[in-house]
């Protein structure tokens, strides 16, 4: 043994890491892995991360237009003790995210964040410098089921504030934060409204409908919202999520079954009902985007309608082509949570939706099952064209952002 | 072949840990049932700071004679680490998956001479 070289350990500073622990250390070791792969040149676009909104919600109540509604808001916050966030409808599960504090980034986000700079554009910058991400667009959190409150104007009142809220504190604060602005579905003519409003504000690349709501997105009332962004070239996203209200997953116990099915059965049924009607038929330049299912449905589903549909033509009679051919050229998909341990899946599930073109990468982060960049880059069955397409360059095209890389690690 | 000096022995207590950087690599040393026990700082997942993570007793589901059950247990005899970024947990002993027993942790070398622990790497 050479005993020369004998020297003294350095004490990592983070022994544990937990609530407090400042984002930079807790992904010290995605920042590592960034540089180590050379991201740098690489463009990085992560479409699908997150901010908790309900801890600024005493600001973004202030946004909301109707007075009453306002004022009634703004006293809540003030006045009330242990409550949750105005107008929110609960959180329908959210509560067993961390894993019993396992995963303490899901539990909570404390460290510290400098003076005079919002919260939230802190924590994102410190986020995607550890990722090597160059753009970040961010959704919120609780609100992805607000879709599901019983008064559909709360998601007018919440939805139009959160874009106002945004627009104003986060992204008007850094061009490389970007978001896919909040529509209020459940009312069409204010989800009209609301393009019209928002379109080309500062951040604003497209617009985004929670998935978890019951109104069917094939509905007449619908087509002047699909006509409005595809003649905007504006992308929609159905952005996914779950809810233990929901009779098809009552009878499932363990949170990781209800979250594992939860976040795909609501695109899944709204993928189902996006292509039979014939949607990419009646506005072929329309590009949606299929957030946080992960892709191992994608396969399943493409199999299983191709087959109904080839017995069963004349109940889709706008379809020109196969169901599959219309998901893998008008749809476009994030990749997280992407499932890894069966490569032979991935692998094929890839070259089913012509990943070359039409995938996304995404983070989740601060989410429990978030990705990084580096899943993509270490796949061995890709060629380096097509990491960066997934990596950040089709996202550039997607939304008409600078492709070239603009960070520094 | 090198060694770092990490710190005398009675600094890490039962249940304890120490994670330490020797050059470019991370460490994580417990003491577990009174053995010292290193891991590499790198989760087979995802190359996640594993020994960073919180320790928990392993979770159990008991079955009894009917095949029922009814409360979730912790088996103190197994102690894990979690992984704080996704979760995967490990054996502090054996550095076994909890789950299926392909995943594992790598196992660093320890030197204890004299009262002090070294990395041997």
């Amino acid at each position: 043994m050479d005993i020369s070289n004998k020297d003294r350990a350095r004490e990592l500073p983070v022994q544990q890491i937990d609530v407090f622990t400042d984002t930079r250390d807790i992904l010290a070791h995605a920042n590592r892995a960034a540089r180590k792969r050379g991201f740098e040149d690489w463009l990085i676009c992560d479409v699908d991360a997150h901010h908790t909104e309900t801890i600024s919600w005493h600001e973004l109540v202030q946004y909301i237009e109707d007075p009453v509604i306002r004022h009634q808001a703004m006293l809540f916050h003030d006045e009330k003790m242990g409550t949750a966030s105005y107008g929110l409808n609960g959180d329908m599960g959210l509560k067993y995210q961390d894993v019993g504090g396992r995963i303490p980034h899901q539990a909570g986000i404390r460290e510290k964040v400098e003076d005079g700079v919002h919260r939230d554009v802190t924590l994102s910058r410190r986020a995607m410098q550890a990722l090597g991400v160059d753009y970040m667009v961010l959704f919120p959190t609780p609100m992805l089921t607000l879709g599901l409150h019983p008064q559909p104007e709360m998601e007018v009142y919440l939805g139009r504030a959160y874009n106002r809220w945004l627009i104003d504190k986060v992204l008007t604060r850094d061009d490389r934060l970007k978001s896919l602005a909040y529509l209020p579905f459940n009312v069409p003519k204010e989800a009209e409204r609301t393009i019209e409003e928002f379109s080309g504000q500062p951040g604003v690349i497209g617009f985004c409908v929670p998935s978890t709501r019951h109104k069917p997105i094939h509905h007449n009332d619908y087509m002047r919202v699909y006509a409005m962004l595809e003649e905007r070239n504006l992308p929609i996203a159905f952005h996914a999520a779950y809810h233990w209200q929901d009779q098809s997953l009552s009878t499932i116990n363990r949170f990781l079954g209800m979250h594992a099915l939860g976040f795909v059965w609501c695109n899944m049924v709204h993928m189902t009902n996006w292509i039979l009607n014939g949607i990419p038929e009646r506005f072929p330049k329309l590009k949606s985007i299929w957030v946080e299912s992960g892709l191992a449905w994608i396969p399943f589903l493409m199999q299983r309608l191709d087959d109904q549909y080839l017995m069963r033509p004349s109940e889709a009679p706008q379809l020109k082509k196969l169901p599959s051919e219309y998901m893998r050229e008008n749809c476009w998909y994030t990749t997280q949570p992407m499932e890894t341990v069966n490569m032979k899946a991935l692998q094929l599930t890839l070259e089913m939706i012509n990943a070359e073109s039409q995938l996304l990468f995404a983070s989740d982060w601060p989410h429990f099952d978030f990705d990084l960049p580096q899943e993509i880059y270490d796949l061995p069955f890709l060629s380096e064209q097509a990491k960066r397409n997934i990596l950040g360059l089709n996202a550039a095209k997607l939304f008409n952002l600078d492709p070239a890389s603009r960070k520094t690690l | 072949m090198a060694e770092y000096l990490v710190c005398s022995e009675d600094e890490i207590a039962d249940g304890g840990r120490k994670v330490v950087a020797c050059g470019e690599r991370e460490i994580g040393i417990f003491r577990v049932k009174g053995a010292l026990h290193a891991w590499y700082n790198m989760c087979p997942h995802r190359q996640g700071p594993i020994c960073q993570g919180r320790i928990y007793p392993e979770v159990i589901e008991p079955v009894d004679e009917k095949g029922e059950v009814r409360t979730l247990q912790y088996n103190e005899e197994n102690m894990h680490v979690a992984c704080p970024w996704h979760g995967w947990e490990f054996n502090l002993e054996t550095g076994r998956n909890a789950g299926p027993a392909k995943y594992r942790l790598h196992r660093a070398e320890l030197a204890i001479r004299e009262g002090q622990i070294y990395v041997v790497l």
